[in-house]
């Protein structure tokens, strides 16, 4: 659905004759009907990569298809094909959410604006205040209005920049049910966020990008790669003797003792671990709880960007 | 170029700059103003007796005068004053779209509602196009339908027919109806150009404005008798406008591209 090669974006720098690299040599591809995290911090240049792959702006080198359409010569087509809520969505807030909506379905040629914006505003939860100046809306209803606004044209693919960034929780969490319920449909989301929850609840691959392409992979994976599994065996009592034992088993790769828990590393826990609670009962440890060790995709990710 | 995604502009331009009084303050008061202050010169000097006038008549400019004609005094003295607003009547369509085009790219900037507007398939000379219009189009009708009723009420203020055809003259009706809507293309790409640097919109109305310099030049260059409004000047200034404006189109669309927009307007 979206596949980039070498894609490269320079901006002249503040000071004249410099020049800020944002976007360097970037290739991945993105499936149809996937949700991909872009995620990076501040200043990664993910709002320059969106832009880059909507035909707002060109790029300097590289080259990137969207929806089969070329960058840089199928401007117009691909502005048709897809939707885009930008990293701060503006409204007309003198005009009523449905009217803002109504302006984007017509310049989007779609058939029917009124009927196309009633069945967003309704889908989203705004029918009841359609009529009322976006201007008075609250953070999370903008957002939502501006998502809406994304889909009128029903776009195959949707970029979201952002999109419960400078939300209080509630409202984020409003936003997130809202793209949930468009993963469902089976549309491809480009969704940029530097909430690592965010990008572990909702996408199915993660790339991790600043200014290069870090690595991408599934949540899953990305943990395991820098981890492996981990589990851990709550004990009443942990003897040390039973740690180098448990290091020596076989399919183990290293034990370690935090506290009254024994952390066990392996590759294949469905496997081994029935092996490591055996041994631990049969030497007479007090077996409390056994449970797999996850990491928080942050760590993950500080990990592989503070050494990108 | 798709007329119904320039339509679309227009429309919500309109919606949204009519809901700003101050805005529809400077469309509504500044037409008003010129169709009722000359009626109330009409009024005022409708009664005068042609020898009472005499004298001021011989103080207009002398290459006034000699365009006079058959005119009596104090017709001359009326057309005359009235001439002084023909110059007014081309400001109003150089005046009014700045405003409306400065909140409409301006505001627009500052609401960060152009990114997604230049998502959608909308090219940016449909875009361009459309804001232009919006602008463009109020000012021109301001100052035809404030045109109209002066001349219409005309004759109720007491001008005389020959005043009132003098009025309704080729000179007047160039100014009117072909310098004035070269005048609102001129400030409507202006007002982009503007708009492009600035990130307040008072300020970009306030440096549009600037464009009313070389009028005032006319305005006292009539007072003071160098200049004398007829139809070979008007055509002259329509000429030099019509360039002007081709000029200025160009330079508009050049600042009014999506990626300059995006990345080089602060
Ligand atoms: N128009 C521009 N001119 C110069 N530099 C820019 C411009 N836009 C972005 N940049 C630079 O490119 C880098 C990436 O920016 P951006 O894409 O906005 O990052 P992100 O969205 O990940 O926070 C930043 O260093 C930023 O300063
Ligand atoms: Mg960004």
């Amino acid at each position: 659905m979206i596949q980039t090669e070498g894609l490269t974006k320079i901006f002249p720098g503040e000071v004249k004759g410099t020049t800020v690299t944002a976007v360097d040599n970037l290739s991945f591809s993105v499936e149809e009907g996937e949700v991909f995290g872009f995620l990076g911090p501040n200043g990664a240049g993910k709002t320059t990569t969106v832009r880059l792959l909507c035909a707002l702006i060109g790029p300097s080198r590289g080259e990137a298809r969207v929806n089969g359409l070329t960058i840089g010569r199928d401007d117009q087509a691909i502005r048709q094909s897809v939707g885009i809520l930008t990293e701060t969505p503006g409204m007309y807030d003198r005009l009523s959410a449905e009217k803002n909506l109504i302006i984007f379905a017509k310049l989007y040629g779609v058939p029917d604006p009124a009927a196309r914006a009633a069945h967003y505003l309704k889908m989203l939860g705004l029918w009841d205040r359609r009529l009322d100046a976006a201007g008075s809306f609250s953070k999370g209803m903008r957002q939502k209005l501006a998502i809406a606004r994304a889909l009128l044209h029903e776009p195959k693919v949707l970029f979201l920049d952002e999109p419960t960034s400078g939300l209080d929780p509630e409202a984020a969490r409003l936003v997130r049910d809202a793209i949930e319920s468009l993963k469902g449909e089976g549309r491809t989301i480009f969704l940029c966020t530097h909430n690592l929850d965010e990008a572990d609840r909702l996408c199915d691959r993660i790339a991790i990008f600043k200014t290069r392409l870090v690595t991408v992979d599934t949540p899953a994976n990305l943990r395991q790669r820098l981890y492996g599994r981990q589990v851990v065996f709550h004990l009443a009592r942990l003897e040390p003797a039973w740690v180098t034992a448990v290091a020596g088993l076989p399919g183990v790769r290293a034990a370690e003792a935090v506290d009254h828990r024994l952390v066990v590393r392996v590759d294949d826990p469905e496997t081994v671990n029935p092996a490591i609670v055996r041994h631990l009962v049969a030497a007479g440890a007090d077996l409390r709880f056994v449970g797999e060790l996850r990491h928080s995709l942050e760590d993950v990710y500080l990990q592989l960007i503070n050494h990108a | 170029m798709n007329l119904h995604r320039i339509r679309t502009i227009v429309d919500k331009e309109w919606a949204e700059v009519f809901k700003n009084q101050l805005v529809i303050w400077t469309v509504a008061a500044l037409p008003l103003l010129f169709t009722l202050l000359p009626l109330g010169i009409l009024f005022a000097t409708r009664s005068v007796t042609p020898d009472a006038m005499s004298g001021d008549v011989t103080d207009l400019p002398k290459s006034f005068l000699n365009a006079c004609g058959a005119l009596a005094p104090y017709e001359c003295f009326q057309v005359y004053l009235i001439n002084q607003f023909l110059v007014l009547y081309m400001m109003m369509p150089l005046i009014i779209p700045t405003s409306i085009a400065a909140y409409s790219i301006v505001g627009e900037k500052t609401t960060r509602s152009l990114e997604p507007l230049l998502a959608t398939p909308v090219t940016t000379e449909e875009l361009l196009a459309g804001k232009g219009l919006a602008a463009a189009l109020p000012a021109i009708g301001a100052t035809w339908g404030a045109f109209l009723l002066f001349v219409a009420l005309a004759p109720l203020a007491g001008a005389t027919p020959t005043v009132v055809s003098r009025i309704f003259s080729p000179t007047w009706i160039v100014a009117v109806f072909v310098i004035g809507p070269l005048m609102a293309i001129l400030a409507v790409n202006f007002a982009v150009m503007v708009s492009s640097r600035v990130t307040d919109p008072r300020t970009a109305e306030q440096l549009s404005g600037l464009l009313i310099v070389p009028i005032m030049g006319l305005i006292f260059g009539q007072i003071a008798g160098v200049i004398v409004i007829n139809l070979p000047l008007m055509l002259g200034v329509a000429v030099t406008l019509a360039a002007l404006d081709i000029g200025a189109i160009y330079l508009g669309a050049q600042v009014f591209q999506r990626e300059a927009i995006l990345t080089k307007w602060k």
